[in-house]
């Protein structure tokens, strides 16, 4: 929760404008996660919520604008050298190596720490997913759906990320399992990760986040506290189901 | 059956050159996602290079062989970093036109350096042979070096790709570049990696190639480099023990055809086996069709 005070900016996303080839699908969007928090993107499908986030984390370039991490300008840096600044993307659709052990996979998501911190960061992870200890040595592609989210989410963590931005974690998931999945995306941030949660299931990820952007075609059409914009009679009939 | 025997190991011989061929094919195709066509005249380029180390500079074999991989592996890594990773964001075809090009450069050049005059391979691997059956069935020590050569090349990268940093991200780069970068890995660099691996091994398959098949000159890599891209899809293009099962075979059926049904018709009867067993498992004998799971 968001009681540095004052609140230290860790990501500033700055007038960022991005296309595919001749579409112009982001149209500058700003916005800024600050230090503890859990911000959280919302909006319809096509808004370019992913297309924010695999900006912010490297995988694609923004024609114009600016982004910066701890005050550092990130824009043009490769994505694998993004992750080893504390900011690390689990993706949409989890894309966790299928043919790879589940061990593998997690080691992966450790790439850009040295040798030695990788068993901690293992330990770690195990303990938050105890369920990943059970099935260490079974390859990825052979895990539930659940699980495939856990082992995204736990390689994710393996790089120690100071921001850990989560796309569509709920996606495909039983209701039963969202619940377990946010439950966890709190403790993360209540152990200190900041959380940038980019989310379908508005109504979930504005329960747990503390402020929130509402994306629409491209711009951020609404912002603020997220129970301010869970109270939005324009968020309420859009994405809430009225 | 001594004959019998004999082609046996004839062709486990031939394929062990293949299997040792298709891995470069295999492995660029994994990680890159592109034919690379001018894998097979970086095996010439290999035989040239080591054929003057031994011939101008009298070096020993081994160390011939060691620097005809040092060339090698930089002229793969030269090739990639010029010739694809500036298409890496181009259509398929414009890579294939590419690595089309690359294999008549490398063609003209080895032409243009050593004269389209075949040369005489020395025969470095000889140093004796195994008599068995009253001398009925001779099994040379270029035979032996070669299977040899081919099995710890097999269990070498096994463990690489297994047990190693650089051989789990090359793994998790070929199934996918994105998620790999978002782990921090440089995809590049493993791309690159990759090309030189091949490469390396493209000049230890050009050494045993022409010690088997003496005449060297600029086109002696292209029908290898074609049986070998085709024992690569045999057994299932991207994988490792597919390219040593696919070279294997092929190298089998191939001497096995010739020597029983017809000389003439060897390499047809490899090509129909192929399209054969692409009838009935398009992804080649071990290729597994990629598993999409929600």
């Amino acid at each position: 929760m968001s009681e540095a005070n004052p609140a230290k900016v860790l990501l500033q996303v700055h007038e960022i404008h991005v296309y595919y080839g001749s579409i112009h699908a982001i149209k500058g969007v700003s916005f800024e996660v600050n230090e503890g928090e859990i911000v959280t993107l919302i909006g319809a499908n096509g808004a370019g919520k992913s297309t924010t986030l695999n900006t912010v984390s490297g995988l694609l370039k923004p024609r114009s604008g600016g982004i910066t991490f701890e005050g550092r300008n990130i824009v043009g840096m490769s994505a694998s050298k993004i992750v080893g600044l504390g900011m690390a993307l689990c993706p949409e659709g989890r894309r966790v190596f299928q043919q790879m052990t589940v061990r593998e996979n997690l080691e992966m998501g450790g790439f850009s720490r040295p040798k030695e911190e990788i068993a901690g960061a293992l330990d770690n992870v195990f303990q938050r997913f105890p369920r990943l200890k059970e099935r260490e040595k079974q390859v990825a592609g052979t895990l539930s759906g659940g699980e495939q989210q856990m082992l995204a989410m736990g390689r994710a963590l393996m790089s120690k990320p100071k921001l850990l931005m989560l796309d569509e974690p709920s996606m495909g998931l039983a209701p039963i399992l969202v619940e377990q999945i946010f439950d966890i995306i709190g403790e993360l941030n209540r152990a200190g990760t900041t959380i940038l949660l980019v989310e379908q299931n508005a109504q979930m990820a504005l329960s747990i986040a503390d402020r929130a952007y509402v994306l629409g075609t491209g711009k951020i059409t609404i912002s603020g506290d997220a129970k301010d914009v869970l109270a939005d009679d324009r968020v309420r009939a859009a994405y809430l189901g009225g | 059956m001594v004959s019998f025997l004999r082609f046996l190991i004839n062709g486990i011989s031939l394929g062990s050159v293949y299997a040792i061929i298709a891995l470069g094919y295999t492995m660029v195709y994994g990680i890159a996602k592109m034919l690379n066509f001018a894998h097979g005249d970086v095996i010439m380029v290999g035989a040239y290079i080591a054929f003057c180390a031994i011939s101008y500079l009298s070096l020993p074999p081994l160390l011939a062989v060691l620097c005809a991989m040092a060339v090698c592996t930089a002229l793969g890594i030269i090739i990639e970093g010029l010739a694809y990773r500036p298409l890496r964001q181009a259509s398929k075809l414009a890579v294939l036109i590419t690595a089309i090009g690359v294999s008549y450069l490398l063609q003209n050049s080895a032409q243009l350096i050593w004269s389209a005059n075949p040369k005489v391979f020395p025969s470095i691997l000889n140093f004796g042979a195994i008599k068995l059956f009253d001398g009925s069935l001779v099994i040379t020590s270029q035979t032996i070096i070669t299977i040899a050569a081919n099995i710890v090349i097999m269990l070498v990268l096994t463990m690489f790709t297994g047990k190693t940093k650089m051989g789990k991200a090359m793994r998790a780069v070929s199934e996918d570049k994105g998620a790999a970068e978002l782990m921090g890995i440089n995809v590049n660099r493993t791309i690159s990696v990759t090309f030189a691996i091949g490469s390396a091994l493209a000049a230890i398959a050009g050494v045993l190639l022409c010690s088997a098949y003496p005449t060297l000159q600029p086109t002696t890599g292209s029908m290898p480099g074609i049986k070998a891209f085709t024992a690569a899809v045999f057994g299932g293009i991207g994988s490792i023990p597919g390219a040593m099962l696919g070279g294997l075979l092929l190298g089998l059926i191939e001497i096995l055809g010739k020597a029983y049904v017809s000389t003439e018709l060897g390499d047809a009867i490899v090509f129909a086996v192929l399209i054969v067993v692409l009838l009935f498992k398009p992804a080649g004998l071990l290729g597994k069709p990629m598993r999409e799971k929600v």
